[in-house]
């Protein structure tokens, strides 16, 4: 009896499990359907549209026909131009985070700052964008000051990456090295840099492929409406994907659906191709990685 | 001359005082041990010798150590020199990640030698010294961490000995090595002991006294006893270092 009453206790034990685990699993499921369905819309509606005049050409008759080509250079601008800016400062920052900043109230203050201004919604840094470089620092609306708007919105990924990379170099390389006599900044420049250059890169590209899908910080501080030719510096107003996308859906009239939909799928491309490569450093960071 | 010397040393980690007026003397070219239990303030001692605690957030010094009768802890002492002339191995191997070659190179590098045929007779002539370049000469450029633990090791040295320090610090340069290869890495020491100040921190009492001139007894952050080590293992003048030593406690 007791025999059996624990058998019984045993199976519903095991099927307890089985219930939690189909759960676990489902919960895990529905992550990616979003994912494919997604994918499946875009490549299903948007792949008809693309081909090498979609890519290549300016768009004809209000945005209705032709391509996409000065969007797909703008985004390239913008996201060259965040780089230049968000890389240096980014990893600079996190250099002195890591490597020389006490732990004191103003490092404290800095590590909160960094964390909310993870947090602060995009249209905010496209208003204060705006109000900074566009108008204060009479950038005027530019690819300079997107790119600004962008790089700053992107800092804290960089700052936060770059710093957890910095610290993951171990400690006894550092040691070796300033026992050589090598000192503290040459020791960061030539041991603590180099090891961690990967994981830098890894956060960088992740922050680079937020900048480049975002519609609201550009929107007041770079975009054109309609601009069917290439800019002529960085002082000079570009087409980028997102909002070419956004005013493709809402503020043209009588849109093949079609170009929506390939418009999408580019800039999906783009950013997806952006964080391929960032799997693919980290992987190959992984095998090489030996302590 | 006596080449190290320090007059009452001490160090506080925060409010914990580690070191209480240590004196030591050490004299050139011989291996003076270290010894004592776990967190007597051994490794301690032997860090302030090129400063590596500054390292630390809260270390405050007290008292002076003098190298070649300089005071290390004066204020025009340049970290960069001290560190290039008392050079440091580690309780664990810690090759860079690199090949060997760049291992040893990377502090003549940084030093300013540039010149690949300078480089290539530093590497020769260092590993040489630890003899490691009959094995490794075909495969300089084979990556470090992939060499055994004792080759790392003799690689650290090697990369030590590239910079071409005064004095040689040990910090229980073989707690991570099998005894054949501690032996291997002792004998090493006795060459070296030609042309640097060794000073080494032991765990080990037996290596201690097989390989060391003179020895001193560390406890709570006090030197206890320092002599020869002939003299401190077989007739220690103190009751607690017999009682280490004996194995009473420690």
């Amino acid at each position: 009896m007791s025999l059996l009453m624990k058998l019984h206790f045993k199976m519903s034990q095991h099927t307890k499990q089985r219930i939690a685990f189909t759960i676990l699993g489902l919960a895990s499921a529905i992550v990616i359907v979003p994912v494919i369905v997604i994918f499946a819309i875009l490549i299903q509606k948007g792949l008809p549209a693309i081909n090498c005049q979609f890519l290549t050409a300016m768009p004809r008759m209000g945005m209705r026909a032709g391509g996409i080509f000065p969007a797909i250079m703008g985004t390239l601008y913008l996201v060259a131009g965040t780089i230049v800016v968000a890389l240096p400062l980014g990893v600079l920052a996190a250099i002195y985070l890591v490597e020389y900043a006490r732990q004191n109230f103003l490092t404290r203050m800095i590590e909160v700052a960094i964390v909310n201004l993870a947090g602060v919604p995009s249209v905010v840094y496209g208003l204060f964008g705006l109000g900074l470089f566009v108008i204060f620092l009479k950038l005027g609306v530019s690819i300079a000051a997107g790119s600004l708007t962008l790089a700053i919105m992107i800092l804290p990924v960089i700052i936060t990456s770059s710093k957890e990379a910095l610290s993951s170099v171990p400690h006894s390389f550092r040691e070796a090295s300033l026992a050589l006599g090598v000192s503290k900044w040459q020791t960061i420049r030539c041991v603590v840099l180099p090891n961690a250059l990967p994981g830098i890169l890894t956060g960088t590209i992740l922050g680079i492929s937020r900048a480049a899908g975002e519609t609201a910080p550009i929107l007041f501080t770079v975009a054109a409406f309609y601009l069917p030719r290439l800019p002529k510096s960085v002082f000079d107003q570009c087409m980028a994907l997102p909002y070419h996308l956004y005013v493709l859906s809402t503020q043209v009239p009588n849109v093949k659906p079609a170009l929506q939909y390939g418009t999408a799928l580019v800039l999906v491309g783009m950013v997806f191709l952006l964080n391929f490569v960032a799997i693919v450093i980290r992987a190959r960071i992984r095998s090489r990685k030996q302590w | 001359m006596n080449k190290i010397e320090t007059r009452d040393l001490s160090l506080f980690y925060g409010a914990f005082q580690a070191l209480i007026g240590v004196d030591i003397a050490i004299t050139e070219k011989m291996i003076t041990a270290l010894i004592g239990p776990s967190g007597c303030g051994k490794s301690t001692l032997l860090r302030t010798l090129n400063r590596m605690n500054d390292l630390i957030d809260g270390v405050r010094v007290t008292g002076n150590v003098l190298i070649d009768g300089k005071d290390i802890y004066g204020e025009k002492t340049d970290l960069v020199e001290l560190r290039k002339k008392v050079g440091m191995v580690f309780q664990r191997p810690n090759p860079f990640p690199l090949s060997v070659f760049d291992n040893i190179a990377y502090g003549p590098r940084t030093h300013g030698i540039k010149r690949q045929s300078e480089l290539e007779g530093i590497v020769e002539t260092a590993l040489t010294h630890v003899e490691l370049w009959d094995t490794l000469k075909d495969k300089l450029d084979r990556f470090a961490l992939n060499l055994s633990l004792e080759q790392q090791q003799r690689l650290c040295i090697a990369r030590l000995v590239a910079v071409t320090p005064d004095i040689v610090l040990m910090d229980e340069p073989c707690s991570a090595l099998d005894p054949f290869a501690t032996g291997k890495i002792e004998e090493l020491m006795f060459e070296l002991k030609k042309a640097y100040t060794i000073v080494i921190v032991t765990h080990n009492m037996q290596q201690a006294a097989r390989v060391s001139d003179r020895a001193g007894f560390i406890l709570l952050g006090r030197l206890v006893e320092y002599g020869e080590t002939r003299q401190v293992f077989t007739n220690p003048r103190e009751k607690q270092t017999e009682e280490y030593i004996t194995g009473r406690f420690g």
